[in-house]
């Protein structure tokens, strides 16, 4: 059920360069389905800025009632976002959307996620190897200072890093490593960029895959028609990101 | 007991607050977080005869305390909105205020027609004042004779009473108002959005993929509160009035400069309990300005 909570904060770090990680706790958290579902956060009391934030949600904690989001500060939103301290409060609106089906997999998945697209994979592959499915992640970053997560990815699986100015691991974007890789695995599952998901989509045509798209949103829960995107399945429907998705499986979205 | 009730043409609200339409879509989504029957009506998403797709993304672009939006006007088309949205929407205590849509005078007579018929639809909302579309929408919100033929084309196939949705992109407001009170509305529905842009400060192109869009929000208020002002100066019609309603004292300025009844837009993006939250503090917020009905506090400001 969809809640909206004051949360309280648990964490929040700075992990990368203008890359924070956010810890809350509440009950919220108990009602969260799948890896890949976003909130939406209310940065400020006031109506400057006016709109919620959605974010995505990079792990969560059942047993302690609390989740870990990853967001990138760079408007005047995340900004304000950023500046919450450990016991401040949060007014979130979650769990909204569809996540990553986790018993899609069989065997052995690949994780392909682009900068702010990487965070929801986390509990993804958390999820993925408790069942027993071998967890291949492969990252891109814009350069070094944006990388995150590289030990927790590696804890659990191989991880490809790549970095678009060459500062670490494999230059260029995730389909430069993509290509380099075994097609030994049955599902993929990505988040990021549209035009990675859309290069990542071409690779594997014949994978079973599960994308996560962005769209600009308004009210985060399918009334204001704002994050609609083209499908296949119809010429004359739309498709709502933050209800209907974000994750969409490979062939369904029209970016 | 405070009393909480309105009594307008088609319409017995048990309060007055009620989701604007486009801000609401029909009712589904807002469903699964609390009960719609508290609501005093709904003004569903506009109805169009065939399905619209809209607009191309991005859609919406935030402003300062405001928000841009260039949806289009996306409807699933006049058959499926009577077959399944309506349809659902009868489970709950609550009248519904459909908004018609259309490009021409035939449109929104075929709309009007069929779905003030519907058994849930207790008025019409007449949106002759949209921004976002390029054929009608708002080009009959804008001359007053056009105005006033298109509110009694409407008005002839109607089976519930008909508002009409106004346009605050106009030099007079109140010549617009008076048309339609001309041709023979029961009520006035005020204020749309107002035309704006934004651009990215790095490219210098419009966020918006229509190049403009609807402003709403509470920067749009002192706009929509002096209009309501200065239409209630001109004209007995019911007003509901809207536009950046966002809290209970919005809703206290909207009924003293003289509306009857008031919607709430883009506040439900920001707090989606919004409308049930306004609704309880209503009583105690009357009774402490010294009002014991809702009906004795409209139109306060022109008596003083």
């Amino acid at each position: 059920m969809i809640k909206q909570e004051r949360m309280v904060v648990a964490n929040q770090q700075e992990i990368a360069h203008h890359i924070f990680e956010l810890t809350v706790k509440g009950e919220l958290t108990g009602e969260m389905k799948a890896p890949g579902q976003f909130v939406h956060v209310r940065v400020a009391e006031s109506f400057e800025p006016l709109l919620r934030r959605p974010i995505s949600v990079a792990s969560i904690d059942y047993a302690n009632s609390q989740f870990t989001m990853i967001y990138r500060a760079e408007g005047r939103g995340t900004t304000l976002l950023s500046e919450k301290r450990i016991g401040d409060t949060v007014d979130i609106l979650g769990p909204l959307g569809n996540g990553f089906p986790v018993e899609q997999a069989k065997q052995k998945a690949y994780l392909i996620g682009g900068g702010i697209g990487v965070p929801p994979l986390y509990e993804l592959a958390k999820e993925l190897n408790e069942k027993g499915i071998e967890t291949v992640h492969i990252l891109g970053f814009e350069s070094k200072q944006a990388v995150f997560y590289e030990d927790k990815f590696k804890a659990l699986g191989d991880t490809h890093i790549a970095t678009v100015d060459g500062s670490h691991g494999t230059q260029g974007f995730v389909t430069h490593i993509l290509n380099e890789l075994p097609k030994d695995f049955d599902t993929y599952y990505s988040c990021g960029p549209t035009p990675m998901l859309e290069a990542v989509q071409w690779a594997y045509p014949e994978k079973q895959g599960f994308l996560s798209y962005e769209q600009r949103m308004g009210c985060g829960i399918g009334a204001c028609f704002a994050c609609v995107c083209r499908t296949t399945k119809s010429e004359m429907d739309y498709i709502k990101v933050c209800s209907d998705g974000p994750v969409f499986p490979a062939g369904v979205v029209i970016a | 007991m405070t009393n909480l009730t309105v009594k307008l043409p088609g319409l017995d609200l048990k309060n007055p607050i009620m989701p604007a339409s486009g801000c609401f879509g029909f009712g589904k989504e807002y469903a699964q977080l609390y009960d719609l029957s508290q609501l005093g009506a709904i003004m569903i998403k506009a109805t169009t005869v065939e399905t619209r797709l809209g607009n191309p993304t991005p859609r919406v672009a935030e402003t300062a305390s405001g928000m841009l939006n260039a949806i289009g006007l996306q409807n699933p088309g006049l058959e499926k909105v009577l077959g399944e949205e309506l349809t659902r929407l009868e489970q709950y205590e609550v009248p519904i205020i459909a908004n018609v849509a259309g490009t021409t005078t035939e449109d929104y007579v075929e709309v009007a027609k069929a779905i003030s018929q519907s058994p849930n639809v207790h008025a019409l909302e007449i949106n002759i004042s949209c921004p976002n579309v390029k054929q009608g929408g708002i080009t009959f919100g804008t001359d007053p004779n056009i105005a006033r033929e298109l509110t009694r084309a409407v008005k002839d196939v109607s089976s519930v009473p008909v508002y009409i949705k106004l346009s605050p992109n106009v030099t007079d407001i109140v010549s617009i108002a008076k048309a339609v009170e001309e041709g023979g509305a029961d009520g006035i529905t005020m204020i749309n959005t107002l035309l704006g842009m934004r651009l990215d400060a790095k490219t210098g192109r419009p966020v918006i993929a229509n190049i403009t869009g609807g402003l709403s929000g509470p920067a749009v208020k002192p706009v929509a509160l002096r209009m309501v002002y200065e239409v209630r100066k001109q004209t007995d019609l019911p007003i509901i009035g809207m536009g950046g309603i966002a809290d209970i004292e919005d809703v206290i300025d909207f009924l003293s400069a003289g509306a009857n009844a008031v919607a709430v837009g883009t506040a439900n993006f920001v707090n989606p309990f919004v409308c049930p939250e306004i609704i309880s503090q209503l009583p105690e917020k009357l009774h402490d300005l010294g009002y014991e009905s809702v009906e004795e506090l409209v139109g306060r400001s022109h008596r003083l």
